[in-house]
C-alpha cells in the first residue's frame, strides 16, 4: 500500500501491523485509557529502597528474558548508565529484551551493537539510533524485528496505548534521596531537565532510578516524587560531565549559517504573529543557536515580550529569559550546562514532561499553542517532506528528535538548512526517508533562498507578511535547480527488501520505513 | 600523451580531491576512487577523470582518487593538475576561452 506521502509499505512487518500515514488530521480520535503498568508497593511501609548495586536491583525487578527496559537520554554522550545497566543485566545472563531509551546516544565501548551481538538486547524502539548502532542496523545488523523510531511526542502516547509496554525503568538522576525522590537540576552531572523520563515513572511496572549523588531526604527540587520509585542505587559515576554538557554551546562563526540563521529570524519577526506575547523553540543545531540570537535582537528592537519558548533550551535562550525577553521556558530538555542549571534558581524556567511537550493525544500539549518552530534537516524535497535521519550513504545521521512534532504543532515552521552539504545536495527530488510531512512545513530558509509551502496552513498570511518586509521568496523547484546545478543529480539510493527501521508520526502512524542499504 | 613520472594533486580536506597518476604502459586506464559520496556520485566523478584523462591524450594510466565530496569543476581542475604534473606539460589556457 501507499501511504499520503506516498510511500510504499508493505501491511505487515513481521507482526507489526501497519498503519499508513493517512494526512493531517483535524480531529483527533483516541478511545483507549491510558494504562500504567505501575503496582501498589511490595515493600513494607518503611522498608529501604537503597540497594547495593545495579546486579541488587535487577532482580529485585524481576527482569527476566524478553522484557522491556528504558532510559532516557538526557546525559547524552556522556551517559554512562546505560552501559553500567546493560553489562549487569549480561552478566546475570538475561538476554533477548526490548531497549526502549527515549533516543540511543552514540555509546562506544562497549557499544549498543555490542549488546545486540551477544543477545541481551534483540528488539529496539527509540527517537533515534544515532552512531554505531544506527549504522550497523540500516547495514543489517540482526534484530527480532525492525526498529520503531517515533518522534518525542509519539513515545508517550505509545505507552499510554499499551503499544510500548515498560517492565523496567532505570532512570539516570544527578541527585536523589534514598526514597526516589530525584532530580537532573543539581549536582555535578546535572543534566537539567528529566521530561523523557516522566511517562517512564508513571507508567513503567518497576521504577529504579540511579544517582551518584544520594542527598539528604528529602532530595531538592524533586522531579519525579518517590511514590514512582520502586528501588535506589548509588553508583560510582551516572556520566561524565565534560559530554553531558560543557558551558553553553559556542556560537557558529560560519557565515554561511549565520546567513541563514538571520533570515530566519527575519522571516519570523516579519510575520504578524511576532507580537507581545509570541511563541517560539528553536532548538540546538548551529543555525538553530545562531537564529535565537537574532530573534532576541528582533525582540528587543520590537519592545515585545515573548510569553514562552519550548522544547530543548539552550544557554541563550536562558539570556533572553534574563533579558526580559521572554516570559518562561517550557524545558523539556537541557542542551547545554547554563541550561541545566538554569532551571533551579528560576521559578519561570519549568521542566516539563515531554509528553506535555509534545503528545498530541493527551489533553493538550504546548506544541500545538506554538507561532514558531525552527527546524534543522538533513534534507528536503519538492513536497517539502523532510528526512532528519539518513544521510546520503543511507547512514543513519541523526534521531527525529521532536521535529516533526514542532512542524505540525507550530502555525509557522521553518526549515534551516544550507542548499549543499559538501558535494550533497539538501534540496532534492525526492527525500530518502520521509520523517515529517511536506503539509507541515510552512517555510524553507537557505542560503540560496526562502521557499514557502503553497499547501501549508499559514500560507494565507505567509504569502504577505516576508513581502510587506520586503523580504524576496523564490519556489521550492528554484533551491532544487540551484542545488542540482552545484552537485549533480544524484544516483538514488540503492536498497534491499529488508526492512530495517520503521519510522512512525507522531499519530502513531507509518510514515516511512528505511529499507537496508546495498553495499558493493 | 604518455605518463612521465607519478603526480599527485590535491588534500583530503572536506570538498577537495585527492588525485594520484601513475603509468600503466599498455594497461590503459585503471581509476580506484574512494569517495565518501561513492554511492550517489561514484560513477559520475570516475567519468569525470576519464574524460580529463582522454582530453589530455592519456590512453595508459593507473589514477588513485580519494574523494572527499567535492564538486565537479574541482574534480576537472584538480585532473588537469595532475595531468600536466604526470606529462610535464603546461596547461593550454587558451582552450578554457573556446
Amino acid at each position: 500500500m501507499i501511504n499520503a506521502v506516498g510511500r510504499e509499505l508493505p501491511e505487515k512487518i513481521g507482526n507489526y501491523i501497519v498503519k499508513p500515514y493517512a494526512g493531517p488530521k483535524e480531529t483527533i480520535q483516541a478511545e483507549h485509557t491510558v494504562c500504567s503498568r505501575r503496582k501498589p508497593s511490595k515493600r513494607t511501609a518503611l522498608g529501604t529502597k537503597l540497594l547495593p548495586d545495579l546486579k541488587a536491583a535487577i532482580k529485585a525487578t524481576g527482569l527476566a528474558d524478553g522484557m522491556t527496559i528504558s532510559f532516557h537520554h538526557s546525559f547524552r554522550e556522556g551517559d554512562q548508565i546505560i552501559v553500567q545497566v546493560l553489562s549487569a543485566i549480561k552478566e546475570l545472563g538475561i538476554r533477548g529484551l526490548r531497549f526502549a531509551p527515549s533516543a540511543v546516544v552514540n555509546i562506544k565501548n562497549p557499544s549498543i551493537v555490542d549488546f545486540v551481538k551477544d543477545g541481551t538486547i534483540n528488539r529496539i524502539q527509540a527517537s533515534g539510533i544515532r552512531g554505531e548502532l544506527g549504522d550497523a542496523v540500516v547495514d543489517g545488523l540482526e534484530l527480532a524485528e525492525p526498529v520503531i523510531l517515533r518522534p518525542h511526542g509519539a513515545r508517550p502516547h505509545a505507552i499510554e496505548t499499551g503499544d510500548l509496554s515498560i517492565d523496567v525503568a532505570f532512570i539516570g538522576a544527578s541527585a536523589a534521596d534514598e526514597f526516589g525522590n530525584c532530580t537532573g537540576q543539581i549536582g555535578q552531572n546535572a543534566c537539567g531537565s528529566l521530561g523523557y523520563s516522566f511517562v517512564d515513572a508513571i507508567c513503567a511496572e518497576n521504577v529504579v532510578v540511579i544517582t551518584d549523588n544520594l542527598v539528604d531526604y528529602p532530595c531538592v527540587p524533586i522531579s519525579i516524587s518517590q511514590m514512582y520509585v520502586d528501588y535506589v542505587v548509588k553508583v560510582e559515576q551516572i556520566g561524565d560531565s565534560a559530554k553531558i554538557g560543557a558551558g553553553a554551546a559556542r556560537k557558529t562563526k560560519n557565515p554561511r549559517d549565520l546567513l541563514i540563521a538571520q533570515r530566519a529570524a527575519d522571516v519570523m519577526a516579519a510575520s504578524r504573529l511576532f507580537k507581545d506575547g509570541y511563541s517560539f523553540q528553536t532548538g540546538a543545531g548551529a543555525i538553530s543557536i545562531a537564529c535565537t540570537d537574532f530573534l532576541a535582537e528582533h525582540t528587543e528592537k520590537a519592545g515585545i515580550q515573548a510569553s514562552y519558548a519550548l522544547g530543548g533550551m539552550t544557554a541563550n535562550i536562558v539570556e533572553m529569559h534574563k533579558k526580559g525577553l521572554v516570559r518562561a521556558l517550557l524545558c523539556s530538555q537541557s542542551f547545554d550546562a547554563v541550561a541545566a542549571r538554569a532551571i533551579v534558581d528560576n521559578p519561570n524556567i519549568i521542566e516539563i514532561d515531554n509528553s506535555m511537550y509534545a503528545n498530541m493525544f493527551n489533553k493538550s500539549c504546548a506544541l500545538n499553542k506554538l507561532n514558531f518552530g525552527v527546524l534543522g534537516a538533513l534534507e528536503i524535497d519538492v513536497d517539502f517532506n523532510i528526512n532528519i535521519l539518513t544521510g546520503s550513504n543511507g547512514e543513519m545521521m541523526s534521531g527525529l528528535g521532536g521535529g516533526p512534532d514542532v512542524a505540525d504543532g507550530a502555525d509557522i515552521s521553518i526549515v534551516t538548512l544550507p542548499i549543499v552539504r559538501g558535494r550533497i545536495p539538501s534540496v532534492v527530488n525526492k527525500v530518502f526517508t520521509c520523517c515529517t510531512p511536506g503539509s507541515s512545513v510552512a517555510v524553507v530558509v537557505t542560503e540560496a533562498g526562502i521557499a514557502l509551502n503553497p499547501k501549508h496552513k499559514s500560507y494565507d498570511m505567509l504569502k504577505e507578511d516576508p513581502k510587506k518586509a520586503g523580504i524576496k521568496t523564490v519556489s521550492i523547484e528554484d533551491l532544487l535547480k540551484i542545488a542540482y546545478s552545484l552537485t549533480g543529480v544524484p544516483k538514488p539510493i540503492e536498497t534491499t527488501d529488508k526492512i530495517t527501521c520503521i519510522v512512525e508520526y507522531r499519530d502513531g502512524t507509518v510514515i516511512d520505513v528505511i529499507r537496508q542499504i546495498k553495499r558493493d | 600523451m604518455e605518463i612521465k613520472q607519478t603526480a599527485m594533486v590535491g588534500t583530503l580536506e572536506s570538498s577537495d580531491i585527492q588525485i594520484s597518476i601513475s603509468p600503466n604502459p599498455g594497461k590503459g586506464l585503471d581509476i580506484q576512487l574512494q569517495s565518501v559520496v561513492k554511492a550517489q556520485f561514484g560513477d559520475s566523478i570516475v567519468a569525470t577523470i576519464k574524460e580529463v584523462l582522454e582530453s589530455f591524450g592519456i590512453k595508459d594510466a593507473i589514477v588513485e582518487a580519494v574523494d572527499r565530496g567535492a564538486l565537479e569543476w574541482i574534480i576537472r581542475a584538480r585532473t588537469q593538475a595532475v595531468c600536466c604534473y604526470a606529462t610535464g606539460t603546461k596547461f593550454d589556457w587558451k582552450g578554457e576561452d573556446k
